[in-house]
Formats: structure tokens, C-alpha cells, sequence
């Protein structure tokens, strides 16, 4: 079970809860779980199958490198954030 | 991985005369606009005298008739390109909007936007074929703030466009192309309970990189299909794929080389020459050349996002933070894409706050696209909120840096996006300016007319990783060669080469480090995020490791021992059986025919364990009252750089970024007339700070490995210009009495500041 935070501008479909629990043994399956707690969440961060580009998720602090495919360690705490760049 | 903080190095932390010094200080250095190719044309670009206008029709055939001209391109020799977002490295870009930013199609978005180029055999000729070229405009209304951008009423630049990053999806034509919000905690009740409440409004203007290299590409397309491009760029691979998604070109078919860079700074990271000359030499089948002039530069490149902040800050007596709450508008240029993501996720950083609610606006308007510049987005954020940081404490009567210590990010704090910070340096950047000399040091009396004050302001960059790859080979006198893929724009290739030396335990310069094109070297992201030292950096330090175990197998086969048997230490193969025998690395090189043949380390990564970077500066300013203009007496600056590989590199890239964070403080901005165009469009009067108007910088390093990299490395080249412009600011206030809530704080605003005041 994950701790997943819900980014402010999509509290709307989460009726203005800022974080819930998850279950998914991959990001893939997590997301889906969100998507069945709140119908739409998945479409807000999912593209062509992949993790939106302008999306980024941090584990437990570390911001993730293997897409939907990352495994999701037990009592996780998950952030959606933006993608970044540098100059 | 643990970094190892206590370990000592042996040519890490030193500071060796850097690999390319010699060529660059001899003028034997390579850059783009030093190519030249047999055949080769020269490629001038008409650009767009208003700031908003439709194209009706081009006429180019005078300028084709000119003696000398091979060819012009407009937007209609483009490929359709599809409108979907695509990962380029580092960034996420429209391919479309990039395509149309480098070659207008129905419309012109601002004053320089490209309308049309020609390729002739000399440039003074194309010059003159660029006047030949008539367009047909229909004039349209402009808009250039973000504030009246985003007005219901305002001129609408994209038709289709509508407002990203919400739940609800909105059907209404606007400027606004993506909204952002961070919020925690109940920022009401924790303004209610703050007994200090401070609160401002600020803008920002936009401000250009400021690089003395001009953008420049020389580009040849092969009849085979297959092209190269040589271009002083900060991403090869980056300028591959934009160029193949643009001209719709496979990637594979398109080589492109890395010259040196005169200066970047995130500027370099995008196209405009690239695909043009790419696609005239397919025109003509000839080489064709392209450098803009400095004009082209600021009107046409992209400079980074002008801004509209609000900022309310509240504390308790005890002076601790109850709430923060801020509103930031970025400019994105003629296509979205301004940095305001990422300045929403390091704005207040520095600081531990429950209740938080930031909101960011991406806005459209006619002006060129913006582009990176060194930690995008942060600068803006941090004058808006040290300023008023600076208010509460001035209201709480404390310390800055005592304040800085109660409210301090540290290891477990919330980042502004949520998760929760590893091990950072924040608080010993706070510490080490405390017991600075010049904090320490007191501020000479105030006297003929000018008055003195010293700031204080925080800063923050979160840092980028993203992918590298490195090859380590030894060469048959025992030397190394490591090939990247990383430009080097800040001594990442001095930086390559020392972390190669300390693993084989070699001088640095018994290690010959290359800046690798597209076809000799594994993909590479860009050069940017100050992600180089520790990523490609990391790709290395693996790559060494792989070329010592190589080399522990061949020195095994050697003395028939077993590689578990043979340990590798400062350059030295030992046998811990068998004789216990020992070579030299040199001695091992000269015998690996023998030995199972060449050594060649690999290595392809995509690192976590990103550390970001925190700095605190305290600046020394003389105001003159009557003539506003402000001098900077001393400025130190300390940061946590985790592990510096070389100091100097390090002391450097400080010294560079707190420079232009000072011309983005008091002198940089872009002018625009009533007309919507830039009338400042050259160094005389886009004016950047010079040795004459800086002293000499102070740096403290301060060294927090970083956990997530085997030698402790962070990023540390885009948090220096974090803090400048809130610090100066802050000065300002204590030297005069007023708070400047507009970038630039140049002469006249200063003195009719000062004016107003009395």
C-alpha cells in the first residue's frame, strides 16, 4: 500500500482530498488503482500508453526513471511532479 | 550508493590546468562559426518587422534572380509536422510549435520571427537577396504583457489553444497555456495566526542568456539522404532528434558534431539555424553556412520569461513561517513553454512551510519563445519571495540568517511539489556566510551623497540527471582516453577527466578527455540542469571501473592467476597469489596484445539520486541617491556543492552565474516601442555587466555529499543566479529605504524610487 499525494489541480476528481492510499505493484498498476478510486485520474497523467512527458513521479523522494514499469516499494510515499529541465 | 564523504582523493579536489586551456587561450579552438566546408553557401534569414501580423504572400523571385542566390525557403517547404508533445532528452517540446517558431507559416508572432532564408555563395550577397524578398502582411493588435495577455479581451495568438495541467478541460480561446498549482496545509488559518504578515506585487522583465557566442550551423545533406551538421551547441543528441522530428528525417540520418561553445548558459539547448540550413543544403546539394548577427540573437533567440508575481508571507513572533501563498504569470514567448513549472517547484525551497499554496501561469504573447537561462524560472521566484522574506524580518527585528536558521530547509523537509528533501546543505550554507568575513566585517559609514546596506537572499535548483554514456580506452603507453557526449560548457571535460585519473590512478593530465559526435558515442541528454559533472560524471566513474576490471582479467591471464586474485590500486595491477607479482598500469598497457588485447571501459546510465543545490549570498551595495545608480562594494556567495571535482571550475561557474544574476538585477531588460519591437538589440544598449562594474566575487564551497553519487557530486552551475537580484534588492533597502518590486532596479527606477520616498 502506497501513500499517494494528489496534485492541487486535480483535487477536483479526489472531492478535495490531498492524498489517499494505493495499491500497484508497478506504477502502471497504481495509477490504475487511482484511475478506479477516481475515474479520469488516469487520463491527467497517462499519454500513448506512457507517463505524460510533462509528468514526473517521485518515490519516496527520488524521482523515478522506468516510466509505468517502475516497481512500487511497499509503504511508499508517491508525488506527481512536473518534468523538469535545466539551463 | 553512499558517497564517499570522508574518502580521500587524490586528483579530485585539485585543480590541474584544464584539458582544453591551451587551445582556447591560442585561438586554435574550433568553433562553429570557424567551419568551413569546398562549396560551401552562406544562409540569411528575413525576419518579421511586426510584432503580430498574418502573412499573406511572399514574393522571393527577385532575390532568386540575384546573381549568386541558390535558393529560399519559406514555411511552405516545411514537413507537416504532428502537433503531439515529444521527449527530447531533457525537455518536452511541441515539435510543431518548435517547427513554426523557426519558420513562420500563416502568421508572425513577433518582431524577428523567420519568415523566409536564402542560400547564396556569399553572404553578402544573400544579405542583399533578403531585402529582395517581399511579404504581404495584414498588421494585427499585439500584446507583450502577461497580464493583459491574459485578459478575456486580449489578442489571441493561438486560436486552438487551450489552458493545460486542470481537471476540467476548458473550451475557451485563450493566452494561457498551462496552469500549475502546489498547495498543502490551510494557508487561511495559517494566515490567521501569523502576528507579521508582509505581502507585494513584483515584475520581472525578460532577459536574454547573454552568451558572446552567436548561434551558428554549418549543415551538409548528402544525396544519399543522410546529413551532418557541426554547430556550437549545448545537446547533440537533442539537436538530432528536433531536427529529425522538424524536417522529418530519421534520426539515424542525421550526424551531428559538437564544436566548442562560446557560452550557453540554456540559450543552446534548442534549434533555429540547424533545420534551415539543413534543409537548404538539401535545396541547393551544397554545404551551407548560417551565423546570426547579434540582432538576430535578442530579437530572434530565446531569451527567458519576464514576470508578474504576488507574494504574501506570514510568521509568528517567535519567527517561525504560519503560511506562504504566491501567484507567478512567466511569459512563455510566441509558443508555451515558459519555465513556470519548475519556478513554482523552487520558489520558498529554502524554507520549512506547512501551509503553502503556490499558483504559476504559462502565457503566450508576442515576444520570441523563451528558452532556458541558467535554473529557468527560479531567479523570477526568488526576488518576489527573498524580498519580502526580508520584509518579515526587518517586521520581526532579527537576523536574516537567524531567520534563515529557524525556518531552514533541511533533510526531511517538504519540497514547494511535496517530496521530501534527502540530504541537503542548506542550513551550512546559512552557517558558512554567518561566519563569512564579510558577514562578519562592518559596513563602512554612508557618505557624500551615497548610501551604503548589505543583503541578504537563499536560493535553490532542483538539479537534472537523465542519461549519459562514456567510454574509458587505455592507450598502449598507459595513458586513457574517456569519450562523452557531454558539450562542455562549464569544465565538465576537465571534470570527466579527473574522476577517469582518480579511479586508475593516473594525473589528470594522463587522461585525454573528447567531446564525442552523434555517431561515436552512446546517447547522450543535454548538457544542462547542471546534470553534466554528476551524470556523465557518473557514467565515467563506471566506465573506469569497467576498464579496471578489464584490466585485473588481462593482468590474471597474464601471470595465470585468477581475477579474484589481482586487486588494482593507484595505478598498480598486484597478484595477491602466485609470487605476488606487480606492474604498472604503463607496464600492463604495453602487454595487452598479449594479454587478451585493448581495454575499453563502457558505460550507459540514467542516475537517481539527484542532490539539488542551496546557496545563501550576502551583497555590499553603495546607492547613489541622486543618479540611482547602484555599485556592488562586495558580494560573497556559499554553496553547497557537494563534492567539487575542481575548485577553480566550481569557484568559476559561482563567480559566472552571480555576474549575471547581478545584470539581471540592475541593467538587463528587453525594450519594446508601442510598436511591439525590440529596440535594444545590442550589447551597447542590452547592457550586461563587464569586469569593470563587479569585484572580484568570494566563494564558499561547502561541501555536503551528495548520498545518491559515489563521489559525492551535486550540480552546481545554475544556483549561483538564483539569489543576486533579492539580494541586491535587499541591500538596496537598507541602504536607502526603499523596496524595488521591478527588475531591472537600473538608475532612473532607483532615484525616482528614492524621489518618491522623500
Amino acid at each position: 500500500m502506497a501513500t499517494v499525494f494528489i496534485p492541487a489541480l486535480l483535487r477536483k476528481l479526489t472531492d478535495g482530498k490531498d492524498r489517499t492510499s494505493a495499491t500497484g505493484a508497478t506504477l502502471r498498476e497504481l495509477i490504475n488503482d487511482l484511475d478506479r478510486q477516481f475515474p479520469g485520474f488516469r487520463d491527467r497523467v497517462v499519454e500513448h500508453g506512457d507517463l505524460a512527458g510533462s509528468v514526473a513521479v517521485s518515490i519516496n523522494g527520488e524521482v523515478i526513471t522506468g516510466g509505468l514499469s517502475e516497481s512500487i516499494p511497499t509503504d511508499s510515499e508517491i508525488h506527481f511532479v512536473p518534468a523538469i529541465a535545466g539551463g | 550508493m553512499e558517497a564517499q564523504a570522508e574518502h580521500k582523493f587524490k586528483v579530485i579536489g585539485t585543480r590541474p590546468i584544464r584539458h582544453d586551456g591551451v587551445d582556447k587561450v591560442t585561438g586554435r579552438a574550433r568553433y562553429g562559426a570557424d567551419i568551413s566546408l569546398p562549396g560551401m553557401l552562406h544562409a540569411k534569414v528575413l525576419r518579421s518587422p511586426h510584432a503580430h501580423a498574418r502573412i499573406k504572400a511572399i514574393d522571393a523571385s527577385a532575390a532568386l534572380a540575384l546573381p549568386g542566390v541558390k535558393a529560399v525557403v519559406t514555411g511552405a517547404d516545411f514537413p507537416e509536422v504532428p502537433p503531439e508533445m515529444v521527449q527530447i532528452g531533457e525537455n518536452f517540446v511541441n515539435a510543431r510549435n518548435l517547427s513554426m517558431n523557426i519558420m513562420a507559416r500563416d502568421k508572425a508572432l513577433y518582431d524577428g520571427h523567420a519568415v523566409a532564408a536564402v542560400a547564396a555563395t556569399s553572404p553578402h550577397i544573400a544579405d542583399e537577396a533578403v531585402k529582395l524578398i517581399k511579404v504581404e502582411y495584414e498588421v494585427l493588435p499585439h500584446v507583450q504583457s502577461v497580464l493583459a495577455a491574459m485578459k478575456d479581451d486580449a489578442p489571441i495568438l493561438h486560436p486552438d489553444l487551450r489552458t493545460a495541467g486542470t481537471a476540467e478541460k476548458s473550451d475557451k480561446q485563450t493566452n494561457v497555456a498551462n496552469q500549475v498549482r502546489f498547495a498543502r496545509g490551510n494557508v487561511e488559518a495559517g494566515f490567521a495566526v501569523a502576528e507579521v504578515i508582509a505581502e507585494r506585487e513584483f515584475d520581472t522583465s525578460m532577459v536574454h542568456q547573454g552568451y558572446i557566442e552567436p548561434h551558428n550551423a554549418v549543415a551538409q545533406y548528402n544525396q544519399d539522404g543522410r546529413g551532418t551538421i557541426w554547430v556550437s551547441t549545448q545537446g547533440s543528441f537533442a539537436i538530432r532528434e528536433l531536427c529529425g522530428h522538424i524536417l522529418q528525417m530519421p534520426r539515424g540520418d542525421i550526424k551531428v558534431v559538437p564544436a566548442e561553445i562560446g557560452g550557453g548558459f540554456g540559450g543552446k539547448t534548442t534549434v533555429y539555424l540547424e533545420p534551415l540550413a539543413l534543409l537548404l543544403s538539401k535545396k541547393t546539394g551544397r554545404p551551407v553556412k548560417m551565423v546570426m548577427t547579434r540582432n538576430e540573437v535578442l530579437r530572434a533567440t530565446g531569451p527567458t520569461s519576464g514576470s508578474h508575481i504576488r507574494v504574501k508571507i506570514g510568521a509568528n513572533k517567535e519567527g517561525k513561517i504560519t503560511a506562504a501563498q504566491v501567484w507567478m504569470a512567466y511569459e512563455a514567448g510566441a509558443y508555451p513553454g515558459s519555465p513556470i513549472a519548475v519556478g513554482c517547484m523552487t520558489v520558498l525551497a529554502p524554507y520549512e512551510i506547512d501551509n503553502l499554496q503556490i499558483d504559476g501561469f504559462d502565457v503566450v504573447l508576442n515576444k520570441p519563445k523563451t528558452a532556458a537561462y541558467r535554473a529557468p524560472g527560479a531567479t523570477n521566484a526568488a526576488f518576489a519571495t527573498e524580498t519580502v522574506i526580508d520584509e518579515i524580518v526587518e517586521k520581526l527585528g532579527i537576523d536574516p540568517l537567524e531567520f534563515r536558521r529557524i525556518n531552514g530547509a533541511k533533510e526531511g523537509t517538504a519540497q514547494p511539489a511535496g517530496p521530501q528533501f534527502r540530504r541537503i546543505g542548506n542550513l551550512e550554507t546559512v552557517e558558512a556566510v554567518k561566519n563569512s568575513p564579510h558577514y562578519k566585517s562592518s559596513l563602512a559609514k554612508s557618505h557624500n551623497g551615497k548610501f551604503r546596506g548589505r543583503g541578504v537572499a537563499s536560493g535553490f535548483w532542483i538539479n537534472a540527471g537523465f542519461q549519459s554514456s562514456a567510454t574509458v580506452s587505455i592507450n598502449t603507453d598507459g595513458t586513457a582516453n574517456v569519450v562523452t557526449g557531454s558539450p562542455d560548457i562549464g569544465g565538465s571535460r576537465a571534470s570527466c577527466a579527473m574522476i577517469a585519473a582518480e579511479v586508475l590512478g593516473l594525473k589528470a593530465e594522463e587522461v585525454h578527455p573528447v567531446v564525442a559526435d552523434t555517431e561515436s558515442i552512446g546517447h547522450t541528454d543535454t548538457t544542462g540542469g547542471s546534470r553534466v559533472t554528476f551524470a556523465t560524471g557518473y557514467a565515467v566513474y563506471e566506465a573506469a571501473q569497467d576498464a579496471v576490471n578489464q584490466l585485473k582479467q588481462r593482468a590474471a591471464t597474464l601471470w595465470k592467476a585468477k581475477p579474484d586474485d589481482v586487486v588494482y590500486q593507484d595505478g598498480v595491477v598486484s597478484c595477491t597469489t602466485n609470487g605476488h607479482e606487480s606492474m604498472t598500469l604503463r607496464e600492463l598497457a604495453g602487454k595487452l596484445p598479449r594479454a587478451g588485447g585493448p581495454v575499453t571501459g563502457r558505460a550507459a546510465v540514467t542516475p537517481r539520486g539527484v542532490g539539488p543545490a542551496f546557496a545563501t549570498h550576502v551583497v555590499d551595495v553603495e546607492v547613489d541617491a541622486e543618479t540611482g545608480k547602484v555599485d556592488i562594494l562586495r558580494y560573497t556567495a556559499a554553496q553547497d556543492v557537494g563534492k567539487a571535482v575542481h575548485p577553480s571550475y566550481v569557484e568559476g561557474q559561482i563567480q559566472g552565474g552571480v555576474s549575471q544574476g547581478v545584470g539581471w538585477a540592475l541593467n538587463e531588460e528587453y525594450y519594446y516601442d508601442e510598436n511591439g519591437l525590440m529596440r535594444n538589440t545590442g550589447f551597447l544598449d542590452y547592457r550586461m555587466p563587464t569586469t569593470l562594474d563587479l569585484p572580484l566575487i568570494e566563494t564558499i564551497l561547502v561541501e555536503v555529499a551528495n548520498p545518491g553519487h559515489p563521489i559525492g557530486i551535486r550540480g552546481v552551475g545554475e544556483v549561483p543566479i538564483v539569489p543576486p537580484p533579492a539580494a541586491i534588492a535587499n541591500a538596496i533597502y537598507r541602504a536607502v529605504g526603499v523596496r524595488m518590486t521591478e527588475l531591472p532596479m537600473s538608475p532612473p527606477k532607483v532615484a525616482k524610487a528614492v524621489l518618491e520616498k522623500k
